[in-house]
């Protein structure tokens, strides 16, 4: 029993971060019908600025929460700007284009990014601090480790706040419209560009944060680390059914643990047949994904 | 104008072959890929013979006869590598340094066999060229490929006595490679692995691989494949209280992997290359080929240099030049080396060359047995 509890914490924390970066492809995929393929170098830039600035706050004689708190709202600004940036830069001159040019150009601009920080950072691995310390009561507890805690509470914390934000105020009711109908939303007077941008920066900012997390957690990072999350949280956001914020963190979830116990109780060399063989049963069964709503095409 | 054509050429064999027949000379073949896009492992080689034997002629060669070198290329490949034995076999060669890879070594190494000829290489790592047993005639001075698991395995099993042990691999060649090698060692000294798995490089993190380790109850780790997820893995392990010996190969061996994984590096073991850096022969060996050939000396320059050394110095003692005498004198003589002090074992692996092992004590790499 203890053993399964592990395994699903160690899920369920791996498929948090999936879902924190799932939120973002499924948002911006709901309201300009866009795969941004470049998600996971912001996930990735959000990490590298929070081990910078991390390393100059603890120069500064800061540590502890308060080191998290700041190098994670440094990070989370400066990912959000890049999302914001990176919109306007590849993906709006594009919109009126056909559906597979913002896609090349959202490629182009993760081989860019990753290429980016590769020459202006370092190829090299680097050793990122643990922000998260050691709960005193957690001392004696096995099955889940402080940090994972954290990641767990901070992904439900997130979660929660979005659904408040895209159910309760005017600008989430704006991007509700525009994911429906954005022509029609346009006509009502909704500000689409503003609506988009901010889908960008909200993205962007859960990203970073998810970035920031698992960084601390696994205690490494380098510019290639937002690849292969980008592309397991893309699968996410598809398995849930992409379009779907709720579909998103529940494939995310779902993800995590596919991995995870498939792992634990049959061997890592099939974590990756698993976790895709469900893909592709859950897509053969549902081919919208599990939350998925299968609409018609607007016409 | 034909007639004066072909008469020159014959001219020219008569002149180019005439040394060869009309002095005594001791000939040692060098064989190996000296064009092609597998050169430049080939000609550092064949440089390392030629410094050797023109320091060894300079000094009065050997048994009083000066040494000649024949050089054939066999471009790595084997059906080639089989016509330049046949042809140095039939050129009478005493020895032959070579060959280069290890496919073409095996083709030529019957035709040796069968002419008695004595042959040495540099480079070629297949296990089974000393292994199988089938090539007494084969002698190398570099590590076989399961050289580094053997290590492993007997530091684990002798000097740390490891009951249970869980080997994880990276999946990659050189990973899986050294795994499998490590198992096999593992199950013949009677320590069946409890886990025998592959990770995928690059994952999110490793904490089910983790948990699994630890509900096997393995008290040691031996993962094959690089350091960043070597750091991943012991730095998970460390903070789930794990008690585990981590013992890695020279893909970790890197202080990239004590930078990364810091304060979790301390204690873990990795095998890697003998540091032959302050070997004042290795340093002299270098300082010649710059001289020579006026550029840095390429791949496996050192374990040839070695080679050649032996096998003169084993011709020397045996007196002559017959494969049976000479042998002998490989297998019971430790040879000063650029590589160290070596010698060679009943199957014709060299001995004191290869790995060492390393454990990071206080975020340093420190030698800790050979």
């Amino acid at each position: 029993m203890e053993y399964f509890l592990e395994l699903f914490f160690g899920g369920l924390t791996r498929g948090s971060i999936y879902a924190l970066l799932a939120l973002g492809y499924t948002m911006v995929y709901g309201i300009i019908q866009l795969i941004n393929f470049a998600h996971g170098e912001i996930y990735m830039i959000g990490a590298f600025t929070a081990l910078i600035a991390a390393s100059a706050l603890s120069m500064l004689g800061l540590d502890g929460w308060s080191l998290l708190a700041i190098a994670g709202l440094a990070a989370v600004i400066y990912s959000a700007a890049y999302g914001f940036t990176l919109e306007k830069i590849a993906y709006k001159p594009l919109r009126k284009a056909p559906r597979l040019s913002p896609l090349i150009s959202a490629i182009g601009m993760s081989i860019f990014l990753q290429n980016y920080v590769l020459l202006a950072q370092t190829s090299d691995f680097l050793s990122f601090p643990a922000l998260i310390d050691e709960f005193p009561f957690m001392e004696d507890v096995t099955i889940i480790r402080s940090s994972e805690l954290v990641i767990i509470s901070v992904t439900a914390l997130s979660t929660a706040l979005l659904t408040i934000f895209i159910k309760f105020t005017g600008i989430g009711k704006a991007m509700r419209a525009v994911a429906q109908d954005r022509i029609m939303a346009m006509l009502l007077g909704v500000k689409v560009d503003r609506v988009i941008s901010v889908t960008f920066i909200i993205g962007s900012a859960l990203a970073a944060v998810g970035g920031v997390l698992i960084s601390s957690h696994v205690g490494q990072i380098n510019f290639y680390i937002g690849f292969i999350a980008g592309i397991k949280a893309f699968t996410a956001a598809v398995l849930g059914g992409i379009g779907s914020l709720p579909g998103a963190v529940l494939g995310g979830l779902v993800l995590g643990w596919t991995e995870s116990f498939a792992t634990g109780y049959v061997s890592s060399d099939y974590e990756d047949v698993f976790a895709f063989g469900l893909l592709v049963f859950i897509l053969i069964c549902k081919p919208s994904g599990i939350l998925g709503r299968s609409s018609a095409e607007k016409v | 104008m034909k007639i004066m054509n072909s008469f020159l050429t014959v001219l020219v064999m008569v002149l180019s072959a005439a040394p060869v027949f009309a002095l005594d000379t001791i000939k040692l073949g060098v064989a190996g890929a000296h064009t092609g896009d597998l050169a430049s492992y080939g000609i550092p080689s064949l440089n390392a013979a030629r410094l050797v034997v023109a320091d060894r002629n300079a000094k009065g060669g050997i048994l009083g006869k000066q040494v000649d070198i024949l050089a054939e290329d066999d471009v790595c490949k084997p059906e080639v590598a089989a016509n330049v034995a046949t042809k140095l076999v039939s050129q009478d060669v005493a020895l032959v340094l070579g060959h280069i890879c290890s496919g073409a070594t095996k083709a030529a190494l019957t035709l040796y066999k069968d002419a008695g000829k004595i042959i040495m290489s540099s480079s070629a790592t297949n296990v089974e060229l000393t292994k199988s047993g089938v090539y007494p005639n084969f002698f190398r001075t570099i590590s076989p490929d399961d050289a580094q698991a053997m290590l492993q395995v007997e530091f684990a099993v002798n000097t740390l006595k490891v009951k249970k042990v869980a080997i994880v691999h990276d999946k990659g060649d050189y990973g899986k490679g050294l795994a499998e090698f490590a198992k096999g060692f593992f199950g013949k000294k009677g320590v069946p692995p409890v886990l025998f798995e592959g990770i995928t490089p690059g994952a999110v993190d490793y904490s089910a691989i983790v948990q699994k380790i630890k509900s096997s109850g393995a008290d040691a780790v031996v993962y094959g494949g690089y350091h960043p997820e070597a750091a991943k893995i012991i730095s998970t392990m460390k903070k789930k209280k794990m008690k585990a010996v981590f013992i890695s190969d020279d893909g970790v061996r890197d202080d990239t992997f004590i930078k990364v994984a810091g304060k979790y590096a301390e204690g873990v073991y990795a095998t890697g290359p003998i540091d032959t850096s302050k070997n004042a022969m290795a340093i002299e060996a270098i300082e010649k080929h710059k001289k020579t050939y006026a550029s840095d000396p390429g791949a496996f320059y050192l374990n040839a240099y070695a080679a050649a050394i032996c096998l003169l110095e084993a011709i020397e003692k045996a007196g002559s030049t017959d494969s049976e005498a000479i042998s002998k004198a490989l297998r019971g003589t430790w040879f000063d080396t650029p590589l160290g002090k070596i010698s060679f074992d009943e199957r014709g692996d060299a001995l004191g060359i290869g790995f060492a092992m390393y454990q990071v004590v206080k975020g340093r790499y420190a030698e800790v047995g050979k």
